[in-house]
């Protein structure tokens, strides 16, 4: 970057964050209606999908909520996977902090729009007001587009007698996927996950239903309270494989619209 | 009992986003939080992958839902896109369900 860029340079710039915005809040969007329609058949009433999407905001949580709910959990067992899964926000916001320069009313608003997709936009390698640019437009395309299609896949799920015949009872596991997969950047995260996975299927007939993603996340303290194997502080992590669920990833290579 | 719940839920949620903006660095840049914080999302999706394909409630049950995350886990390594992976995965089990 020169110390004054041309203002087409920079028009260019802005319209091309625009357009990925946009994009990014489409898919988001037609993701939604596949919210919509788990949590209906979940046994959540359209306005619960709804205000879910509009207050939690925050896809994976989502998702988790409702499937745990679906799995035959109680609904507080839903919210506490939710609210787990949900802590990785908070990092994206203390790796968001200096771009956004939020105070106030405003900090209440963007903290709302932290998620996978505005984060990795507001953390793309560029200038502070390119990256403010991503992270609002992407935040606010996506809660757009998340929140109307949730809308049409709730009433639209609620009109079908079975919804199970859609096969909508994997959307939220195939997402996981798509989510999980770029965090396994070494073999430490590889063993965790195999690990955590085993224990609570293998809980999962022996303890109440929630109780089992709960052992998975002690696994996860457990073995994040020690010191990394490799003799590191750990705090250095390997990166550029579009995990973005941490300080320290703001130079990777995140890939918005991969997430969530 | 579901309503508190998303109530609840949702407030949590948003002061975990609200924390993450306003607390001093120092607290969140802890290594040992740093790495923690890491790590839960890994096992978080990992078991719940596990638990929602491979569970019905409080028994292991094997159905049309594992061929469609299976299929899911292919186009994710093939780099599929996002909606891909997930549209993939549906149509695999809601047409496993119909042959069956």
């Amino acid at each position: 970057m020169t110390a004054n860029p041309p203002a087409d340079d920079r028009t260019f710039r802005r319209r091309r964050i625009l357009r990925d915005a946009l994009t990014i809040g489409a898919v988001t969007g037609a993701y939604g209606v596949s919210f919509g329609a788990v949590a209906v058949a979940a046994g959540l009433t359209v306005a619960q999908a709804a205000v879910l999407s509009l207050a939690m905001f925050t896809g994976g949580s989502q998702f988790a909520m409702v499937g745990t709910i679906a799995g035959g959990a109680s609904p507080w067992a839903g919210a506490a996977t939710a609210v787990l899964l949900g802590v990785r926000n908070a990092f994206y916001g203390l790796e968001l902090k200096p771009v956004l320069g939020a105070r106030g009313a405003r900090r209440i608003g963007a903290a709302h729009l932290v998620i996978d997709e505005s984060a990795a936009m507001g953390s793309v390698p560029g200038p502070v007001e390119d990256r403010r640019l991503g992270f609002w437009a992407t935040g606010l395309a996506v809660f757009v587009g998340w929140n109307v299609m949730t809308l049409v896949g709730a009433v639209g799920a609620s009109a079908l007698d079975d919804p199970g015949v859609l096969g909508l009872d994997v959307a939220g596991p195939a997402a996981f996927v798509a989510l999980l997969a770029p965090r396994l950047v070494d073999r430490e995260r590889w063993a965790v996950a195999v690990v955590a996975a085993l224990v609570a299927v293998g809980a999962a007939p022996l303890v109440p239903a929630g109780v089992p993603v709960l052992i998975a996340a002690a696994v996860a303290v457990v073995v994040g309270w020690r010191p990394s194997a490799d003799g590191s502080d750990g705090t250095e992590r390997p990166d550029g494989s579009g995990g973005s669920d941490g300080p320290r990833s703001s130079g990777g290579g995140a890939t918005p619209g991969d997430e969530r | 009992m579901i309503w508190p719940a998303v109530l609840v839920g949702a407030a949590a949620c948003y002061a975990l986003k609200l924390v993450g903006v306003s607390v001093p660095d120092r607290v969140l840049a802890e290594p040992r939080v740093q790495r923690i914080a890491g790590l839960l999302p890994v096992a978080l999706l990992a078991a719940l992958i596990g638990l929602q394909t491979l569970t019905l409630g409080e028994s292991i049950v094997l159905d049309a839902r594992v061929p469609g995350v299976a299929v899911a886990i292919v186009a994710r390594w093939r780099r599929a896109p996002f909606l891909i992976v997930v549209g993939l995965a549906c149509a695999t089990t809601a047409l496993v369900r119909a042959l069956a």
